[in-house]
């Protein structure tokens, strides 16, 4: 069966991000950008499920601006077999995403698609679900354990009070969470042949969906500052502050 | 403006979170509609009825949503989204689970956590694990909205709703529940506690989580940890606070051998005093401290745990 990735180009988790002087957003000038760490777990899950001979193809997708390749060629490196990047110059919002998405596979038709639980910058975590309700899928979000078997997906989901699992019809939508897998790194022989394998690039258009946002950002600003308080010597000294002075026990 | 909340509960007690989103709900300018969707919920319903800002519980109480699943929630929510101009649920992982559904049917964005109601149509969210805040405006058509409950205050239980019955919306048959393993725990939920006690990779193993749990037990205090913690296999995923984990905003954070990455930071900055335990004096996690004690934890904690006992707690 064919699993569908898609990753999306955000900025490198250990950039200390910086909001622009005018609040029109955070400056991405100069900044290290790479795949969402979320996506690289369902590159690795797709790789996985290759390797155990579940899945038969594996095809990376990206929205996003033209360096977004630079993503999709990570991904082949990894192990993916095609890429496909539909080019959009702006931000563009979960719910384009997902129907830009839904529009590619029912070109497509994969029997899975995994997609990270959410992008590291926006932090919406909106496209996987998203998508299932566009496509009349069903999902399994936040995943940590993926069995495919008998024409059906198990799900074991990170919920608030422990572990959901879920059987899913397929095909369906699995978003990742943290703990489904290691993603690997790519070896250079590896590396040097995702150079040669095919991207397709496409346009929002071709699929019929107009990428204009529909939120207006007002402003981007800084998050209220967290003053540091006073050091204490002792646990008596903490105890008696926590008591008489904080009040909180 | 006619707005629908989704409740949050599991099928037996009502959670907190619910009361919490109601604030928001109401900031929107009312009234507010209650949906219980569970399974011999009516107990919750009731408890939902006395929400302060509720002017109407509906109760779908059916077999198919016993377990909240987001392809049932979803059918039944936007059967009832026509006669509402906002949608709100807390941003639980049920709540992040079914809405995004719930907003594309009705083709409309999402409004994801937001932290505050800065007008009917306008909102703030953090993006960036918090690292910024982003003020949007919704242009037209129904708001799907999720709450980051830590911010808001839970509504008291002054009010007196009607409970009205409805039936089940037609799911898709396209998913089903198979178990749960939920943690077991005599202690208050993370999300509720009053006090956290959460642990780093300061604390070298899982086994050493016990002398947080004997300081959590004197203070009725749930037990969390770090995603270093949690990375390095001490604790399960479900006691991770932070960005990717939970989001939590007690009275009182202790956090003990936990340098203070920013992707804790954004799970517990809101709490109300923050104490952080840790030997490097250079911890970030001092910044933010109300009270902050450089020392050995395993030699600070046990102390803490018996000065605790002493005074009687």
């Amino acid at each position: 069966m064919k699993v569908l990735v898609p990753i999306k180009r955000v900025v490198d988790y250990n950039v200390k991000i910086r909001v622009k002087a005018d609040q029109t957003g955070v400056d991405l000038a100069n900044v290290k950008m790479s795949m969402n760490p979320f996506d690289e777990i369902g590159v690795e899950e797709a790789i996985r499920l290759k390797e155990k001979g579940v899945a038969t193809e594996i095809i990376a997708v990206s929205v996003g601006p033209q360096e977004a390749q630079e993503t999709i060629r990570t991904a082949l490196a990894m192990g993916a077999d095609r890429g496909i990047l539909v080019k959009v110059a702006h931000e563009v919002e979960p719910l384009t995403v997902a129907k830009i998405l839904a529009g590619i596979a029912k070109a497509e038709g994969p029997q899975l698609i995994i997609l990270g639980k959410q992008a590291i910058d926006d932090d919406s975590n909106q496209t996987g679900q998203m998508l299932a309700q566009l496509l009349g899928w069903a999902q399994g979000t936040f995943a940590s354990k993926v069995t495919i078997e008998g024409g059906k997906a198990e799900v074991t989901r990170e919920v608030d009070g422990g572990l959901q699992t879920v059987r899913l019809n397929l095909p369906a939508i699995v978003t990742t969470d943290l703990r489904l897998n290691e993603p690997r790194y790519a070896s250079l022989p590896n590396i040097m042949k995702a150079k040669k394998k095919p991207i397709d690039e496409k346009s929002p258009s071709d699929y019929g969906v107009d990428p204009a946002p529909r939120l207006k950002v007002l402003k981007v600003s800084e998050p209220p500052k967290r003053k540091g308080g006073v050091k204490v010597k002792t646990v008596q000294e903490l105890v008696e502050k926590l008591k008489n002075e904080a009040g909180v026990i | 403006m006619a707005v629908l909340l989704i409740a949050e509960h599991d099928n037996k007690s009502l959670k907190d979170a619910t009361a919490k989103a109601m604030s928001a709900a109401t900031a929107l300018g009312g009234p507010v509609d209650v949906l219980v969707a569970g399974h011999n919920a009516k107990g919750v319903a009731d408890a939902a009825a006395k929400l302060a800002g509720a002017s109407k519980v509906l109760l779908a109480d059916d077999a198919q949503y016993a377990n909240q699943l987001a392809e049932n929630m979803a059918a039944l929510v936007v059967e009832l989204a026509g006669k509402y101009d906002a949608v709100l649920s807390p941003a639980s992982t049920s709540g992040k689970n079914f809405m995004p559904r719930v907003a594309a049917a009705l083709d409309v964005p999402q409004i994801s956590e937001i932290v505050s109601v800065d007008g009917p149509d306008t909102f703030t969210r953090p993006i960036y694990a918090g690292n910024a805040m982003q003020q949007v405006q919704v242009a037209g058509g129904k708001k799907v909205i999720t709450v980051r409950t830590t911010t808001f205050k839970a509504v008291g239980t002054t009010g007196s709703a009607a409970v009205e019955s409805i039936g089940a919306a037609k799911g898709p048959g396209t998913s089903e529940f198979v178990r749960d393993e939920l943690s077991k725990s005599e202690r208050p939920e993370l999300a509720a506690a009053r006090v956290v006690v959460s642990g780093g990779r300061g604390m070298q193993s899982g086994d050493n989580f016990h002398l947080l749990e004997k300081v959590a037990d004197r203070l009725k205090a749930a037990v969390g940890a770090s995603r270093a913690a949690v990375d390095a296999g001490f604790v399960p995923n479900d006691y991770q606070v932070g960005q990717t984990g939970k989001v939590v905003a007690p009275e009182l954070y202790i956090a003990v051998g936990i340098s203070g990455a920013i992707q804790h930071l954004a799970g517990m900055k809101d709490s109300k005093v923050i104490v952080a335990i840790n030997k490097d004096e250079e911890a970030p996690i001092f910044q933010v401290a109300d009270y902050g004690l450089v020392a050995d934890l395993f030699k600070a904690v046990p102390e803490l745990e018996e000065e605790l006992k002493k005074q009687g707690y």
